[in-house]
């Protein structure tokens, strides 16, 4: 029986780095709030020392997840999908809160993430045809390319786009078996701390996918320079920090995504885009040897 | 070892190739001297004779070419694909014509073996302007959805190993979709590029679509950071790459990274041992190891190490040095002085730093760069022999005893352009390959290459692919 006077309990937001809910190592957290200026909690603000953490745990989960099949890595971003819907109502009140939207509008944005997993689940046991192949060598070899994951991939969220954003650049990251780093919009970070107990709880190996907030400029300038990064999504920052970041990222030659349009449209059709990008093709060849010239007319 | 039957020199005939005493920057279909009128000289490696002079460009003449591709843009990009494709049919035809000539003018200028220029280089470059030229009206189809856009001006600097096989794995494809192009040629083989001009003439196709600017590298670090550069294709060392990378921050230029490498060359106890021996040697020792994707370090398993090591010096005492014009010439002329520098300081730092040196016995010729086929032994992964790349003929020979410590040892490395593996067994290879962090791998065989075959490294060997339909997306703007 409710009782319209009980006090509610408030959730304490965590990281989600390996698998586990941290608090920020450096013990901070700052204020996040909602479009109007309402106190909502206070989030982790993470430091240098948690974003290395986090590419640690990133390294660690790559060879398991990148050698998982991709029809498993398909069943568990679906599982994804199913453990949103599950917590819908959640998300649409956290979505509603950072972005200002209505409720039928976050309700929109929600189904529309939810929909987002859906599409890249799909996707995992299907990139590699359309994006690698038979090579028709002049010669007596076997030529196949296959597309392979980069590694360890940093990804700055977008900055106003709160949920339908961020699903938008993770998934395709993962699908195709890359590890993740995440830093989520520094405004808005809280439906991605909660994606975190989403995906805790989707059957993601610890540590595909870590989920840090705080200041973006402090958490990107590490991960761009890291030796044990290999791409990075720019997304999230703005130009000057983007530029910034696009230097110290040449420095062992990651992969750059460069930012779109701070409005881009996330609703849109995503494309295959954030699925190549992210991608190494590997060629292999083998001499075929050859049969008798008459071979068989059957 | 000494040889039974001695050969009787066989020179490929230098009368096919006629070089001028001088060249210009050919811009804007001219050949024309650079603005501030320098020039510099550029010599067979393998006599150290002056070949000719060419002009040197300057940031001046890089603006001027920039502008006659920006002109010419237009026009090319908006030609349909099928009479883009038929520029770029000739351009292959008069390739295959002239190639003897070519093979011959190469091997002067790079110090290369004829044998490779005529049966390697040539036939490869024109097989890729063949087969980009196939793709020009095809591109609705190339899986980058429809009506896929050029990017506009690319900006394009090759290194000096593959002088004319570089210039068609950048130019084919920048054409064929649709772009025009700036190219800088190394600075010490710039005369297959200038050849290259002749054949845009011969050819026809349009002023401006194709320029060539000869120079070192100011001139190449102007071109990539010109502002009106849309796209930068670069093929060379990891340094310059980075520093590219870095040049680039900031703007919206497209940029593909072909670089460095020091590919493991893994055999396994039960390969053919004839056969990887072949492969190893095929994969140092062609173009003096000169190639970015060689296999310079072999990783032989430790209970055939002794075999393979007596088979591989015994095969490495039969090749034959010396000039590169000659038919039989198995290694060339290492392309530069300051290469050569480069390879003997690598060397004395391998004997310094502990490793074993054995180098064939084979007698130098008294002019031109040389460096003998050399190999060292007690290596550990921790000795600059088995990190840097050397881009000579020297093999850095390392022990494993499991396929893990195999692949292990093959991924330590900050590269990852190539790998090779050799064993008979067939699930060895597939599941070697799937575990080797590198672009191309190849299984039982090595440095081979093809039009259709996607080309490029993992790691800081560089990104971007050259070759097969994957090398349209560098020139696309998808």
């Amino acid at each position: 029986m409710s009782d319209q006077n009980r006090l509610g309990v408030f959730k304490t937001y965590k990281l989600y780095v390996g698998g586990k809910f941290p608090r920020s190592e450096s013990g901070r957290v700052y204020e996040v709030t909602d479009s109007k200026g309402q106190w909502l909690a206070n989030a982790p603000q993470s430091s240098r020392k948690d974003a290395r953490d986090a590419v640690v745990a990133a390294r660690k989960a790559f060879g398991g997840w990148s050698g998982a099949t991709a029809y498993n890595r398909g069943q568990v971003l679906y599982r994804v999908a199913e453990m949103l819907e599950g917590r819908k109502d959640q998300f649409v009140r956290e979505v509603a809160a950072s972005e200002g939207l209505s409720k039928s509008k976050a309700a929109a944005v929600v189904d529309a993430a939810i929909d987002r997993w859906v599409w890249y689940a799909g996707w995992t046991d299907k990139i590699g045809q359309i994006s690698g192949g038979a090579n028709p060598v002049a010669g007596p070899f076997f030529n196949l390319s296959t597309p392979e994951p980069t590694g360890v991939v940093a990804v700055l969220a977008p900055r106003k786009s709160s949920l339908l954003g961020l699903v938008s650049v993770i998934a395709p990251v993962i699908a195709t078996g890359n590890t993740a780093v995440v830093v989520a919009s520094a405004d808005a970070p809280l439906p991605a701390l909660s994606l975190g107990e989403v995906l805790a709880t989707s059957d993601v190996p610890g540590g595909v996918v870590n989920i840090l907030s705080g200041v973006t400029a402090e958490l990107a300038a590490p991960l761009a320079a890291h030796q044990d990064v290999n791409a990075i999504d720019l997304t999230g920052a703005d130009p000057a920090l983007a530029k910034e970041l696009e230097i110290a990222a040449a420095d062992n030659l990651k992969r750059v995504l460069r930012p779109g349009p701070v409005d881009a449209d996330w609703a849109a059709s995503p494309g295959t885009h954030r699925l190549t990008a992210f991608l190494e093709t590997k060629t292999v060849w083998h001499p075929t040897g050859a049969l008798g010239a008459a071979g068989s007319s059957y | 070892m000494a040889s039974a039957f001695e050969y009787a020199p066989a020179p490929e005939s230098r009368s096919v190739v006629d070089i001028a005493p001088s060249y210009g920057l050919f811009i804007d279909g001219e050949f024309t001297e650079a603005a501030e009128g320098k020039v510099f000289k550029t010599v067979s490696p393998s006599s150290e004779e002056v070949l000719s002079e060419v002009a040197r460009a300057g940031a001046a003449d890089v603006d001027r070419a920039v502008k006659a591709a920006r002109k010419a843009f237009e026009k090319w990009s908006a030609l349909p694909g099928s009479e883009r494709a038929k520029y770029l049919f000739r351009i292959a035809r008069i390739i295959q014509e002239r190639s003897r000539e070519l093979a011959v003018l190469e091997t002067l200028d790079n110090g290369k073996p004829i044998k490779e220029t005529r049966d390697a280089d040539l036939p490869l470059v024109a097989a890729h302007f063949f087969y980009y030229a196939g793709w020009a009206d095809k591109l609705d189809h190339a899986g980058y959805g429809a009506n896929p856009r050029p990017l506009g001006v690319a900006g394009q600097v090759i290194p000096w190993n593959f002088p004319l096989l570089m210039l068609a794995w950048k130019i084919a494809p920048a054409l064929a979709t649709g772009n025009t192009v700036v190219l800088k040629p190394a600075e010490t083989t710039p005369l297959s590029a200038l050849f290259f001009a002749d054949i845009c003439r011969q050819a026809g196709l349009p002023k401006g679509v194709v320029n060539i600017l000869t120079g070192y590298g100011d001139a190449g670090e102007a071109l990539v950071s010109h502002p009106d550069v849309d796209k930068v294709a670069f093929t060379g060392s990891t340094a310059v790459g980075k520093a590219i990378a870095r040049s680039v921050a900031g703007t919206d230029k497209k940029v593909t990274l072909e670089l460095g490498g020091k590919g493991a060359n893994i055999v396994f106890d039960d390969a053919p041992i004839d056969q990887a021996v072949e492969g190893i040697v095929t994969g140092i020792f062609f173009n003096q190891g000169q190639v970015c994707c060689a296999g310079s370090r072999l990783l032989v398993q430790e209970s055939v190490q002794d075999e393979v090591l007596d088979a591989l010096k015994r095969r490495l005492s039969t090749l034959r040095l010396g000039d590169p014009l000659d038919k039989n010439t198995d290694i060339g002329a290492i392309n530069s002085s300051e290469q050569l520098a480069r390879i003997t300081s690598l060397v004395e730092t391998g004997e310094a730093e502990g490793a074993e040196r054995w180098s064939a016995p084979c007698e130098l010729p008294s002019s031109g760069y040389w460096f003998a086929p050399t190999l060292f032994t007690n290596v550990t992964q921790a000795h600059t022999v088995a990190r840097d790349e050397i881009f000579g003929p020297v093999l850095s020979v390392l022990s494993f005893r499991t396929p893990d410590e195999a692949v292990a040892k093959a991924n330590n490395s900050q590269y990852g352009l190539s790998a090779g593996i050799w064993t008979e067994k067939g699930s060895r290879i597939l599941a070697v390959a799937n575990k080797l962090r590198a672009g191309v791998v190849w299984a039982n065989t090595f440095n081979k290459f093809d039009p259709t075959s996607p080309f490029g490294g993992y790691k800081e060997s560089g990104y971007g692919r050259e070759g097969g339909r994957h090398g349209l997306e560098a020139y696309l703007d998808v």
